[in-house]
């Protein structure tokens, strides 16, 4: 060090700012939620690789049916609850595919901003509106049959 | 938008491959199976409100628009599920060769249209 035996601080550049690289560094960007988003999207993937196929099947199965016979199908605990999961993760992990996509292609940052909000708002809206349609569904068709 | 920088070679300058469709499709499905999930919404929210609601939305999906749009829905849905299995097996280091991953774009293409004509048969065959 060749400031040793001068008794002085080491020669630098006066500073605005104290706090280091990594304090500015941290809370933001990557460092902020590290893999988060990546793992969440493959976590979600693979409920909806589990739950897609039986959705479809489920879907299918309906086709041709009366609503009551649709709205009691649906009611079923084993039929309500993997589809209030498939739509928590459906809606979950479009969050987060648009997110990236908003991110790639969309440049001017008041527009991105926009965006980024109404995906939100929308897979949020999405998400509540199935999930209070399940219940009602089960609730209600729970009262007629007892 | 001016720039002095120089640019990398952008996508024009290269041939054509398989894995580039697949790569851009995984993002256009990815994107129309969103709106498809807000379809599901609709139709889930109809269901719950039953009577002329449902009747309405029943038939809205009945139509052939309802129609064209529940198969372009079921296309990218098997097409979006079978890529991501691919892109799931990547993670975990399996088929990073060139020739494994063209293999198993062409075995996503084909188990596509296959899924697909599947679920169409049975609804369109109606119940037996």
């Amino acid at each position: 060090m060749s400031n040793i035996g001068t008794g002085g601080a080491p020669a630098r550049t006066p500073r605005e700012d104290y706090r280091t690289p990594l304090k500015l560094a941290r809370g933001l960007g990557s460092g902020k939620s590290g893999v988060g988003h990546w793992w969440t999207q493959r976590v979600t993937a693979v409920v909806l690789v589990l739950l897609v196929p039986w959705l479809v099947g489920l879907l299918v199965s309906l086709v041709g049916t009366d609503l009551q016979t649709a709205r009691f199908a649906i009611a079923k605990p084993w039929n309500a609850i993997p589809l209030a999961a498939f739509v928590i993760a459906a809606f979950w992990h479009a969050k987060l595919g648009m997110q990236v996509v908003i991110e790639d292609y969309v440049h001017t940052r008041w527009i991105e901003i926009t965006l980024q909000l109404l995906v939100i708002f929308a897979c949020a809206i999405g998400a509540l509106a199935s999930l209070y349609a399940l219940g009602h569904i089960a609730m209600t068709v729970a009262t007629l049959t007892h | 938008m001016a720039t002095e920088r120089p640019l990398s070679p952008h996508l024009q300058v290269y041939r054509w491959q398989i894995t580039m469709t697949m790569s851009i499709l995984h993002r256009v499905t990815g994107v129309a199976i969103t709106f498809g999930a807000f379809g599901l919404a609709w139709w889930l929210v109809a269901l719950a409100e039953g009577g002329a609601q449902y009747a309405h939305a029943a038939a809205i999906v009945a139509s052939p628009i309802g129609m064209l749009l529940l198969f372009g829905f079921s296309l990218a849905l098997v097409y979006h599920l079978l890529n991501g299995v691919r892109h799931l097996l990547w993670d975990m280091g399996w088929g990073f060769d060139i020739p494994e991953t063209y293999r198993s774009g062409w075995t996503v293409l084909v188990l596509t249209v296959v899924f697909t004509a599947a679920i169409w048969f049975v609804v369109l065959r109606g119940h037996p």
